[in-house]
C-alpha cells in the first residue's frame, strides 16, 4: 500500500490495492497547487469581503458573525469541500486536482483536518516557505501537512483521451523490437497528431540507420509498423 | 493477442463499467437524471476484480500508454467507491465527547503534565514576579496596552458593561482568536515540539504577567470575575492544545520502531483528535467569556461559585468520563 515512484523522472506515484491491483496516480507539483490555492483565495476573500459589507451594517455584532466567518473560512473552507465535495475545494477543482489518502481511498474528516491545520507551519516562515521545501524534497510532492495526514494531491483526470490513429497500411517491421521498442513506436504513433510534421520528421529522422528513409517518408513508415504492432488494421 | 482485438473484446464491458460509476460518483437526482446504472451495485466488486486483471494484462504485454491509463483512471475511480470510509454521524461526535476524548487524554497523562507544567510554571512565576514588581510588565507590553488594560479592568469603570452587541464581537473575536491560536499551537509542535512548547510559554508568561500586575494594582473583583467563569475550560484548553503539538513533535523527535513518516501520520491522526476536544473546550470558553464573565451585574460570589464548579466540572470529566465502555 506505500505508494513509489515508477522512475526518478516523473511524477507518477505508484500504489497496489489489496486485490493486488497496481494504480499509478499522478501528484501535482508546486505551480498548479499554488494557482489552485490562488484561485481559492480570490473565492474566499472576495466572499469575505462581500460578507463584510454586508454585516457591518448590523454594526459591532455582525462584526462579530464576520470573524466567525473568518474563523471558519480561515481553517475549514478546505476540509469542508475535500470531505463533502470529492476532494476538492473549488481552485483545485478548476486546476483538475483532488486530495486522496496516499492509500488511493477519498480523504476523511481527520486526514482533510490534519493537513488543512498543519497549512499553518506549511505557510511560514512566509508564503509556504516550509511547505515548498518539504514538497520539493520527497517523491510524492507532499508538504509537511500532507506527511502528517498521509494524503497527496493528483490530477483528477487523463492528460490525453482516445488517441486519434490516421488511417493507412500496417507491415512488420523488418527488425526484431523488445517490448519497449514496441511501446515507444506505438506512444509516437499515437501521440504524433499532437506534434507538428517538422518535429514529427526530426524524431524519426532519429531511426534513419534502420528504416533508410527521412522526412515524411520516415513518419509514415514507422506509422505502418505502429499500426501492425498495435493491430489497428484488424 | 493485439491491442485493437483486446480492446474490441472489452471495451463494451468498460463502458458499462464506466457508466455505473458515473452513477455511484453523481447519484441521479432531479437535475441529473440519469438511467439506471448498467451493473447493479453488487457486481461492481467483481467487475473491479475483473478490470484488475485486465489491467495486468495489458501492462505484462506492454499495450499502448492510452489504453493503459484509461484503464488505470476506471480502476482509481472503481477503489475510491468501495475504499471510502464510513460516512461520520452526528452519533459520533457525542460519543466522541463523552468517551473517546477523556480517554486519550488520560491515555497522554505523561505529555499532559509536562504541558501543564510548561504552562502554568512560567504563569505562576511571572505572575508572583510582576505582582512584587509591577514595572516588569513593561518589559513585556507596550505602555498603551498597559493603560488599555487599567481602563478595562478599573473598578470605576465596573458600572459601564458591554451591549449585546459587543458581546456578539468579543465572541466572534474569541473563536477566531483563541481556537485558531490552538490550531497553530497544534501546528508548530511538527518542529520537535518547539513550536508547541514556546507557545504555552508565551501565553503562561503573558498571562501570569497581566494576572500579576492587575492583582498588584488592586483590580481584584474586577479582573477575577471576569476570569473565573471561563478559565477552567480555556486554560484546560490551551494545555492540551499543547499536549497534540508535543506529540507530533515527539513522533518526529523519537519515532521507536515506526519510521518518522509513519510515526508522525500514527501521532497527527490521534492528536487531531485531541485538537477538536481543544476545540469544543474552547468554544465553550469563548461563549462563556463573550455572555457570562464580561456580565458586570452578577454577584461576584456567584461568579466565583460558577468558576469553582468550572474546574470541578473539567477534572471529573477527564477523570471520569468514558472509563466504562457505553
Amino acid at each position: 500500500m506505500r505508494p513509489t515512484a515508477l522512475a526518478p523522472l516523473d511524477t507518477l506515484c505508484r500504489l497496489e490495492t489489496p486485490e493486488g491491483i497496481e494504480l499509478t496516480l499522478r501528484v501535482a507539483g508546486p505551480v498548479a497547487r499554488a494557482l489552485a490555492w490562488g484561485v481559492d483565495g480570490l473565492i474566499r476573500y472576495g466572499a469575505l469581503w462581500g460578507l463584510l459589507m454586508l454585516l457591518m451594517l448590523l454594526g459591532d455584532g455582525g462584526f462579530g458573525l464576520w470573524l466567525i466567518a473568518l474563523f471558519l473560512t480561515e481553517w475549514l473552507y478546505p476540509a469542508l469541500f475535500e470531505v463533502y465535495a470529492g476532494g476538492a475545494t473549488p481552485g483545485k477543482k478548476a486546476l483538475g486536482l483532488k486530495v486522496i489518502h496516499a492509500n488511493g481511498t477519498p480523504v476523511d474528516w481527520p486526514a482533510s483536518l490534519i493537513r488543512n491545520l498543519l497549512r499553518a507551519v506549511d505557510f511560514l516562515p512566509l508564503f509556504y516557505g516550509f511547505g515548498l521545501v518539504a514538497l520539493l524534497s520527497n517523491r510524492n510532492f507532499q508538504r509537511l501537512g500532507d506527511l502528517a495526514a498521509g494524503t497527496l494531491v493528483i490530477y483528477r483526470d487523463l492528460p490525453a483521451s482516445a488517441p486519434h490513429w490516421p488511417p493507412g497500411p500496417a507491415l512488420p517491421p523488418p527488425f526484431p523490437l523488445n517490448p519497449a521498442d514496441q511501446q515507444l513506436l506505438i506512444d509516437f504513433a499515437e501521440r504524433s497528431a499532437t506534434l507538428n510534421p517538422d518535429r514529427q520528421a526530426e524524431l524519426t529522422d532519429l531511426l534513419a540507420g534502420h528504416t533508410g528513409l527521412y522526412g515524411v517518408a520516415g513518419v509514415e513508415r514507422l506509422r505502418t509498423y505502429a499500426r501492425w504492432l498495435a493491430g489497428v488494421s484488424l | 493477442m493485439k491491442q485493437r482485438l483486446f480492446e474490441k473484446r472489452h471495451t463494451v464491458s468498460w463502458q458499462a463499467f464506466a457508466v455505473s460509476l458515473d452513477r455511484l460518483e453523481r447519484p441521479a437526482s432531479a437535475k441529473n437524471p440519469s438511467p439506471t446504472a448498467p451493473l447493479p451495485v453488487a457486481a461492481i466488486p467483481s467487475a473491479y476484480r475483473q478490470l484488475g486483471q485486465q489491467l495486468a494484462i495489458a501492462r505484462y504485454r506492454c499495450y499502448s500508454a492510452a489504453l493503459l491509463a484509461r484503464l488505470n483512471q476506471l480502476a482509481l475511480r472503481a477503489h475510491q467507491q468501495l475504499y471510502r470510509a464510513p460516512q461520520r454521524r452526528w452519533l459520533v461526535v457525542l460519543q466522541f465527547l463523552t468517551t473517546d476524548f477523556p480517554q486519550r487524554v488520560r491515555a497522554n497523562a505523561g505529555l499532559f503534565w509536562l504541558c501543564a507544567a510548561l504552562f502554568y510554571l512560567p504563569l505562576l512565576g511571572m505572575g508572583l514576579a510582576v505582582y512584587q514588581a509591577p514595572e516588569l510588565i513593561y518589559s513585556l507590553l507596550p505602555p498603551e496596552s498597559v493603560a488599555d488594560l487599567e481602563a478595562m479592568y478599573a473598578p470605576d469603570q465596573a458600572g459601564v458593561g458591554r451591549s449585546a452587541a459587543d458581546d456578539l464581537a468579543m465572541f466572534g473575536y474569541y473563536i477566531y482568536n483563541n481556537i485558531g491560536l490552538g490550531f497553530r499551537t497544534f501546528a508548530g509542535g511538527i518542529f520537535l515540539g518547539v513550536g508547541a512548547a514556546f507557545m504555552l510559554l508565551f501565553n503562561g508568561v503573558f498571562i501570569g504577567a497581566i494576572s500579576g500586575y492587575l492583582t498588584s494594582r488592586g483590580f481584584i473583583e474586577t479582573f477575577y470575575t471576569f476570569v473565573a467563569g471561563h478559565g477552567a475550560f480555556e486554560l484546560t484548553g490551551i494545555v492540551l492544545a499543547g499536549v497534540a503539538g508535543l506529540k507530533l513533535g515527539w513522533a518526529v523527535a523519537a519515532p521507536r520502531r515506526w519510521s518518522r513518516g509513519e510515526a508522525l501520520r500514527q501521532a497527527a491522526a490521534s492528536g487531531v483528535r485531541l485538537i477538536l476536544g481543544v476545540v469544543a473546550l474552547l468554544l465553550l470558553a469563548a461563549f462563556i467569556e463573550a455572555f457570562w464573565s464580561s456580565n458586570r451585574t452578577i454577584p461576584a460570589e456567584i461568579k466565583y461559585a460558577v468558576g469553582i464548579a468550572g474546574w470541578l466540572l473539567v477534572i471529573l470529566y477527564f477523570t471520569l468520563a468514558g472509563r466504562r465502555a457505553p
